[in-house]
């Protein structure tokens, strides 16, 4: 027994649903078709009708162990063998093992005769036989319609089918029954007056060229669904149906901040990068190295160690490979270990859907933490804006929800308003960088804005975005009077701007050598002057000093000469103070 | 294809009743239905009247051994399966209209 299905009956006992194990289709039937009732599947021929209930019996008995039986009217038991073998489904290894039987019933008319009164219980027998051989929980009935063709007496037929169904309900299998579109009906022969417990219905459509298979549940008694028509698609792993859950916005955010593998753009985005789970939108005109800058970001997840998936829809995985090579990056090395996965194709390769089914299938099986889309402007071209916008928020609600963080790049083309462009999915995006071309002195270079990051404080300003041999390079532009400078313009202003610091660095130095020069002039004249000064001191105290030697010769001799004149004066000498001013005077 | 000139003659002596020694019938029934009943009864009859002596009727009852209704392709009950003579041919219905029954036993010619 299913557990996802036991458990979902536990909170909803009102109905028990058989789980289809078709990817999404559980999902959008709220938990499987109705348990032990007939569910409706009809369409047009080559609608997915067939291989939708083998997969329904197929997973069954793989999956939830509940054998099966195929009735099949249409086609042998060997052609449903071999049509389904190439979608992974081994019908003779599942019939060895008793969990499947396939009845290939088969009614021509020309064999035929029809002499009175008749039933259908030999089909009854038959199905019968084969359910309690296998102890079925699931049957299908594969196109029983077919049956109004063979038979001829429509209203036995539609009485006999009446009662199959109620037979079938009874024996309490769960069972579908497909019946071919008619006009202006669900069915040709009104099947759907029977069978209404839940019906389906199958469609193939092509608009604009492009096919797209959806389905829709158009009627599922007791329980709530999904009313709108899902696109699916059938591919070597059987059906997937895309549960398209934009209903809500109630994706559980994240914290944590990833890199992009940028240091400077890091800086610019609040310093710690981006935020896990977030979208991005990288837009730029041509040239100016959107899948460059997506690349960064999907080789710094890879160095993380973390999966990343890339939808390249311009240019092929070798190429692509080889162009990042050229900027440092080796995509290679991540192929071989397993950490990036590249899926390359043509935006018209298939519908938009079938596109958006695809995404879904690759991210379920690889499991990521990064998308990368390069570019989704390709898928304009395909369809209709309107849808290409509803298709990306479908994605970008996808991922967001298992919390995978999505880079898109979308071109812009020049001339017109880059922010205008994308306007439609613009509101969706949490972080859009903008690479815009600079031109400017002959030149062409790029400019990186951040126009906005929700949640984080960022960086208003433009940087020059460079592409080297060893990867992305953000440099600060230059801006002056003279605008917004980059590339060698910038280089130049950048030199101007050495020369005229070194210039006045010059002036400075020259000024304080003068300033030195005329300290050292200033303290030479005043050596000089004190020089002067006691050149003329000492002149002074020579003069001085001549007088005071004169003076005392003048006195001895005055002395010797009273001596000789033999005075009165006492010959000590010690009198001559009061004496002096005599000899003075005499002399003035 | 090189007999041209009598091609009516084998085929009707293939198809015709005269020249066949055998005939090998098997009636698929489900229990004792008043259809199943009915059509037995309507057998036998008719084969007494224009198979006199050549033919054998096997009845099978499905609800006793359903596995057998794969085999003959047998969707409707009852059904009447000419095993013998090729080629394998089916009538359905209890049987009550005689000449329907013996065209499709191909006893009878479709014009009459």
């Amino acid at each position: 027994m299913n557990k996802a299905k036991t458990g979902r009956s536990a909170t909803h006992p009102a109905l028990p649903k058989a789980a289809t194990g078709i990817e999404g289709l559980d999902e959008i039937t709220g938990g499987g078709l109705p348990r032990g009732r007939p569910t409706l599947i009809c369409g047009s021929a080559g609608c997915g009708k067939t291989l939708l209930a083998i997969e329904f019996l197929v997973r069954g008995a793989t999956q939830f162990e509940e054998p099966g039986v195929f009735m099949a009217f249409e086609e042998t038991a060997e052609e449903l063998a071999q049509n389904v073998r190439s979608l992974g489904f081994d019908l003779d290894q599942l019939a060895a093992e008793n969990k499947l039987l396939l009845d290939y019933v088969h009614v021509e008319r020309s064999e035929i005769e029809e002499t009175g009164e008749y039933d259908l219980e030999g089909l009854f027998i038959r199905l019968g036989h084969a359910i309690d051989s296998l102890g079925a929980k699931r049957v299908v009935l594969d196109t029983i319609e077919t049956l109004f063709g063979g038979l001829g007496d429509t209203a036995v037929l539609r009485a006999e089918l009446r009662r199959l169904f109620r037979w079938l309900k009874d024996k309490g299998v769960t069972a579908i029954i497909t019946g071919e579109r008619g006009e202006g009906t669900l069915t040709r022969q009104g099947l759907e007056e029977y069978v209404s417990d839940c019906v389906i219905v199958l469609d193939h459509r092509v608009s604009e060229q492009y096919s797209t298979r959806r389905l829709r549940i158009v009627k599922y008694r007791g329980s709530l669904h999904g009313t709108n028509e899902y696109p699916f698609l059938i591919d070597e792993n059987g059906i997937s149906v895309l549960p398209i859950t934009s209903v809500g916005l109630r994706q559980v955010v994240s914290n944590e901040r990833i890199s992009t593998g940028i240091p400077r753009l890091d800086a610019m985005l609040g310093g710690k990068g981006l935020y896990r789970g977030s979208s991005v939108l990288i837009s730029g005109t041509a040239g100016t190295g959107k899948t460059s800058l997506a690349a960064h970001v999907a080789n710094a997840s890879c160095l993380r160690g973390e999966r990343c998936l890339y939808f390249a829809f311009e240019e092929s995985d070798s190429q692509i490979t080889r162009n990042m090579r050229s900027i440092g990056l080796n995509l290679a090395a991540w192929f071989k270990k397993g950490l990036l996965h590249l899926h390359a194709t043509r935006p018209s390769a298939y519908g938009l859907e079938m596109h958006l089914a695809t995404v879904h299938k690759l991210v379920n099986e690889f499991e990521p933490r990064m998308v990368i889309v390069d570019p989704i402007t390709t898928f304009l071209g395909t369809s209709s804006s309107a849808e290409t916008e509803a298709m990306l928020m479908r994605l970008l609600d996808f991922l967001k929800s298992r919390q995978i963080t999505a880079v898109l790049t979308g071109l812009v083309h020049s001339g017109s308003a880059a922010e205008g462009s994308q306007a439609g999915i613009s509101s969706l995006i949490d972080t859009w960088l903008l690479l815009r071309d600079i031109e400017l002195g002959g030149e062409r270079n790029r400019g990186l804005h951040l126009l906005k990051s929700r949640g984080m404080a960022h960086s208003n300003q433009v940087r020059e975005f460079l592409l080297t041999d060893h990867g992305v390079e953000l440099k600060d532009v230059y801006i002056g009077p003279e605008g917004v400078l980059t590339g060698s313009m910038r280089l130049a202003q950048e030199a101007r701007e050495h020369a005229a610091s070194l210039d006045r660095q010059q002036q400075f130095e020259r000024r304080q050598r003068e300033l030195e020069r005329k300290r050292l002039a200033l303290e030479a004249q005043m050596a000089a002057l004190r020089a002067q000064f006691e050149a003329e001191a000492d002149e002074l105290k020579l003069l001085v000093a001549q007088e005071q030697t004169a003076a005392n010769s003048e006195r001895e001799s005055k002395a010797s000469m009273a001596r000789s004149r033999q005075a009165d004066e006492p010959a000590e000498g010690l009198g001559t103070r009061p004496r002096p001013t005599r000899p003075q005077r005499a002399r003035k | 294809m090189k007999r041209d000139p009598k091609p009516p003659e084998p085929l009707d002596q293939l198809t015709g009743p005269a020249n066949v020694d055998e005939w090998n019938l098997r009636l698929y029934v489900a229990g004792k239905s008043s259809k199943s009943v009915a059509a037995f009864e309507n057998l036998s009859k008719l084969c007494e009247e224009h198979l006199a002596g050549k033919y054998h009727i096997e009845v099978v009852d499905l609800l006793v051994h359903p596995q057998l209704a794969k085999g003959d392709q047998i969707v409707a009950i009852p059904t009447l399966v000419r095993k013998l003579p090729e080629p394998i041919r089916r009538v359905i219905g209890d049987l009550s209209n005689v000449e329907r029954t013996l065209v499709g036993l191909q006893l009878r010619p479709l014009q009459k």
